[in-house]
């Protein structure tokens, strides 16, 4: 078994006595980490926007989301940083992988001696630490690697062929399965939530759909939000704006899960999914003037608690500017009746063609009703006032749009000028736009603004979309003149605008006299926002209500004036925009029961 | 073969006496048999389990596995984790080669999920695995020797090992745990000049192949430990499930490798090798010729992959993972033998259950216990080591 040669060949090993030893000398000093080292957290504050993903993935509970002396929740920051406990970390890096916007990284540092147990607690990037310039660590790997897609699932929508004549809905919606599929996309942050007026439950009605149960997504959309399938269209999605995917993706069209919960429940499913079969009466009476966003939203809350709603609309039909503002093609009236008539199905009266000031007065309505909620909106245009602009073919779009829907008749010129840069102008544009098209079999529209492409109000898919369709948008001038010969309007004339705000930020063009521009027209409209008309507040009752800046009424956190059972809001307190009226009229229906209770 | 080669003067056949059928008489009421415990903290044991021995001079007449000082809960942690959050878990099943866990686990779940795994990131799981066995087996091939005092072996295995442990910070950034190979994919490409490092770290190893070949395999006092102790039956391989080099030294060629092909294993040559005499010397010369296949078997795959493409398929969100219901059994080759994950899911974002079949369960409490029996103190550590027992991989 063992020869003379099992007894000697152990003894080769000597050689190694003459090799240069390999260990490091000094390993504390000489040896970096590698250049992908899973080491220390590092945390570019400034970029986080403590979304809470890296707290959530961490499966030791090592992440804790705190807050920092200096940095403020608002709007798309929840102003919380993370705090890494490396008794408990184990450099896994998940964390670093799924930072919804990169912020977070491990650097290559894995020596630190302290003698104090509680140090090991730190907060990346706000303690400083020797390693917060480390170029080397971890980073997101790349090349394919995400842990959720940064890319939408793409909307259907009518090309521009087929929409470009006529006011059906581009927007086609969500099937089951691209639903789901944009669902997945969310990592349940809450910044939406937080940023939303309405502070509408974003993740959980997301997370619905992703377990396919969508009546529990509605049940979640009414906590907050009692016109899903409005906002699900219209909404200025100030939550997708803000959203965490946003910042290295798409957002998520939160939108439009919206809307494809609401679109999927049938509306006679509603009370029952809803559990308004029976509501108990309390006997009290609301009066609500305006049935808009605020006015349906008020009216909503407070039927479901048990009063009795009256609401008081001046036109023939109920969704003051959803209805009269926003043109069919965006938002059609099957969509905003839906909502309406499920509202109205809870006991809600609403007497069309009545004109609160003038049928009846504010005060009658405060002695018939225990509280009265005014959401009266802006529904007055505001004219540019250059020269010319008095002329009978300058319109104002408030008013066209709404004729529009009355389906009344309305001038149609060959060649129009929109003066105006939000979403209003470019409904208006592309309403005109469709009709010009029917009318000349072309279109010749020019809309102008006084903001520069980037600084345009108006959502990025309008402005494209408009320019699909055919319109001229042109902006960055500033109107100075309606040309009229003979009576007949020729066009406009503008000036470049070079900076629209002062040094102290107020409003004042400085305009470019050299660089002038004539846009070609036979007919002019102004958007440039719109006014409200509070002549309903009549004497003496005007005396008692206290005002605020701008002209508008000063409202407590209840959205109650200083008259107890007045109550207002929407547009005429917030300015103009869905979700802000409806986040106003749900705290007003809190604040006029708080009010009717404590009483 | 009663007498002690050294002859230090007594008759080790008296205690106890061999009955008629062969086995050992022993007389429990006679008081004559002492216990020894060998370990929990016992240089001797790999890890931490200890083994109750019962002793009739320093002949073993019944063996006791204990474990259990190691025990962490896992399978039922991962029953609580979502599928992504049992990656960062799962490699500490077994801290030697925890890629096996990482490998078992994304495979079950793209297997369950049906994900197509891209082609790169399948060349990088192989070479990680290749390359975790590598380092595993720097560690017990010289550290068979360990047990019988040759310790200058476990020296430079230790050095080549830490060697290839700085590869692996290179290209997974962790010099341990690696937790590299995730659900979907990989966590990265190789770094800029990883495949020279590496093959020089090869070429240091094939140096150490033959130096440990000298020291060790041709060595009197070696060979004298080894050759003929800790026999395993052929007829033991399958009532007991035994597998890996362990099998393969009693002539069963028992590879998962090329037995149920997996990753790239299929466009690549190699051939396991077996042997009959199943010793422990035997089994250690296996891992030995596994030591050299594996260094082949990575030069290989640095020729063969490509170097640059996506490195992971693209995921539900990982945050929210619901894998479809159903069940699997995913195996993979590890240093010791068949590695696998039995998985089942149940439509949820949580597993139902996962269960780790390892290799060490059979071979270091039922085998182990078995083969103690009849041998000498002096040789239990040895036929622990060539056992290659983990004893994390027991308790989960």
């Amino acid at each position: 078994m063992s020869s003379l040669k099992d007894i000697l060949m152990p003894f080769t090993a000597w050689k190694n006595v003459f090799k240069e030893p390999v260990s490091i000398k000094d390993p504390l000093n000489e040896r970096p980490g590698a250049p992908r080292y899973r080491g220390f957290h590092k945390n570019d504050v400034k970029s986080c926007i403590g979304c809470g993903t890296c707290e959530s993935i961490c499966e030791n509970e090592a992440i804790d989301m705190v807050a920092i002396a200096g940095f403020d929740a608002k709007n798309g920051d929840s102003g919380l940083r993370p705090k890494v406990d490396y008794g408990r970390c184990c450099w896994c890096a998940l964390c670093v992988d799924v930072c919804t916007t990169g912020s977070l990284t491990l650097s290559n540092e894995y020596k630190w001696v302290d003698t104090d147990s509680d140090n090991f607690r730190y907060i990346p990037g706000i303690d400083n630490k020797p390693w917060d310039n480390n170029e080397l660590g971890w980073k997101k790997p790349g090349n394919g690697y995400e842990f959720y897609q940064l890319e939408r699932v793409k909307m259907e929508e009518l090309h521009p062929e087929e929409r470009d004549k006529s006011f059906i809905e581009i927007i086609q919606g969500y099937s089951k399965e691209q639903a789901e599929k944009e669902a997945d996309r969310c990592v349940e942050c809450g910044i939406c939530t937080a940023t939303c007026p309405a502070h509408m439950g974003i993740p959980q009605y997301i997370k619905a759909i992703r377990n396919n149960n969508l009546e529990e997504g509605l049940r979640i959309l009414y906590d907050t939000n009692p016109l899903p399938e409005i906002c699900g269209r219209i909404c200025t999605h100030k939550c997708e704006t803000v959203c965490s995917i946003g910042h290295r993706g798409e957002a998520i069209s939160i939108r439009w899960l919206k809307r494809y919960i609401a679109d999927q429940n049938p509306s006679e499913k509603y009370k029952t999914i809803l559990e308004t079969d029976f509501i108990q009466k309390n006997g009290k009476k609301i009066a609500i003037i305006g049935s808009g966003p605020a006015g349906l939203s008020a009216a909503h809350y407070l039927a479901k608690m048990g009063y009795e709603v009256e609401i008081f609309e001046k036109l023939a039909q109920a969704g003051g500017m959803m209805r009269y503002g926003i043109p069919e093609y965006r938002l059609p009236y099957d969509s905003i009746d839906k909502d309406i008539n499920y509202i109205l199905s809870l006991g809600v009266k609403i007497h069309y063609n009545v004109n609160v000031g003038k049928d009846i007065t504010l005060e009658q309505l405060g002695k018939d009703f225990d509280a009265v909620f005014a959401g009266t909106g802006l529904h007055l245009g505001r004219s540019t006032r250059i020269e010319g602009s008095d002329h009978k073919n300058v319109y104002q779009s408030i008013e066209l749009l709404r004729k529009i829907t009355q389906g009344e008749e309305i001038h149609v010129a060959e060649k129009i000028v929109v003066i105006g840069g939000g979403n209003v102008a470019m409904d208006i544009t592309r309403s005109l736009a469709r009709l010009q098209n029917q009318k000349y079999g072309k279109v010749q529209m020019i809309t102008t603004s006084l903001e520069t492409e980037e600084k345009m109000p108006a959502d990025r898919e309008e402005v494209v979309e408009a320019r699909e369709e055919g319109a001229i948008i042109n902006p960055g001038w500033a109107p100075q003149k309606v040309e009229i010969q003979d009576g007949i309007i020729k066009g406009l004339h503008v000036v470049q605008c070079m900076s629209l705000f002062d040094a102290t930020g107020n409003f004042n063009p400085q305009c470019n006299m050299e660089n002038a521009r004539f846009f070609e027209g036979d007919m002019v409209v102004e958007s440039i926002g719109q006014g409200m008309d509070l002549s309903y507040i009549a004497e003496p009752l005007k005396d008692d209500i206290e005002m605020g800046p701008r002209g508008r009424i000063k409202v407590n956190s209840d959205f109650q004036t200083s008259v107890p059972w007045l109550f207002m809001g929407g547009d005429t307190i917030q300015g103009p925009d869905v979700i802000h009226g409806i986040a106003n009229g749900h705290r007003a229906a809190m604040g006029i029961d708080k009010y009717l209770t404590e009483q | 073969m009663n007498k002690h080669w050294l002859n230090i003067g007594y008759d080790r056949s008296k205690y106890p006496e061999t009955g008629v059928d062969g086995n050992l008489v022993i007389d429990k009421t006679a008081h004559k048999l002492v216990k020894l415990w060998q370990g929990p903290n016992h240089p001797g044991v790999t890890g931490n389990m200890s083994i109750e021995l019962t002793i009739s001079g320093d002949e073993i007449v019944e063996a006791k596995t204990h474990v259990g000082y190691l025990h962490r809960g896992f399978e039922k942690l991962f029953e609580r984790r979502k599928y992504i959050q049992v990656f960062p878990t799962c490699i500490r099943l077994c801290v030697a080669e925890p890629d096996y866990n990482e490998y078992n686990l994304a495979a079950s779940v793209e297997e369950l999920s049906g994900i197509e795994v891209p082609e790169v990131a399948q060349w990088l799981r192989t070479l990680v695995l290749e390359m975790a066995r590598l380092q595993s087996l720097l560690r017990v091939v010289p550290g068979q020797g360990g047990t019988t005092g040759l310790g200058i072996g476990v020296q430079w295995g230790v050095y080549l090992r830490d060697l290839i442990l700085d590869r692996f910070e290179e290209l997974t950034g962790g010099r341990v745990y690696h937790m590299y190979i995730i659900p979907g994919g990989v966590r990265g490409l190789l770094p800029e000049g990883f495949k020279k490092r590496l093959k020089s770290t090869l070429k240091e190893i094939d140096e150490f192949i033959v130096n440990i070949d000298n020291l060790m395999f041709s060595n009197a006092v070696f060979k004298k430990r080894t050759i003929g102790v800790g026999y395993i039956d052929p007829t033991w391989v399958d009532s007991y499930g035994i597998v890996g080099p362990n099998a393969r030294a009693a002539g069963f060629k028992r590879d998962v490798r090329k037995d149920y092909p997996y990753l790239k294993y299929n466009e690549l040559e190699f051939d396991p090798q077996t042997a009959t005499e199943s010793d422990i010397y035997t089994r250690s010369r296996i891992r030995w010729h596994d030591l050299k296949m594996t260094v082949d078997l990575i030069q290989q795959i640095l020729d063969k992959m490509p170097d640059d493409g996506i490195i992971r398929a693209q995921t539900p969100n990982v945050l929210h993972w619901k894998i479809p219901k159903g069940e699997t059994y995913v195996r993979s080759e590890s240093s010791r033998g068949e590695y696998g994950f039995y998985v089942v899911a149940d439509g949820t974002e949580y597993p139902r259950r996962i269960n780790l079949r390892g290799p060490s369960y059979t071979h270091a409490v039922s085998l182990l216990e078995h083969m103690l029996i009849g041998a000498n103190i002096a040789d239990v550590a040895s036929i622990m080591v060539s056992l290659q027992t983990c004893p994390p991989e027991i308790e989960r």
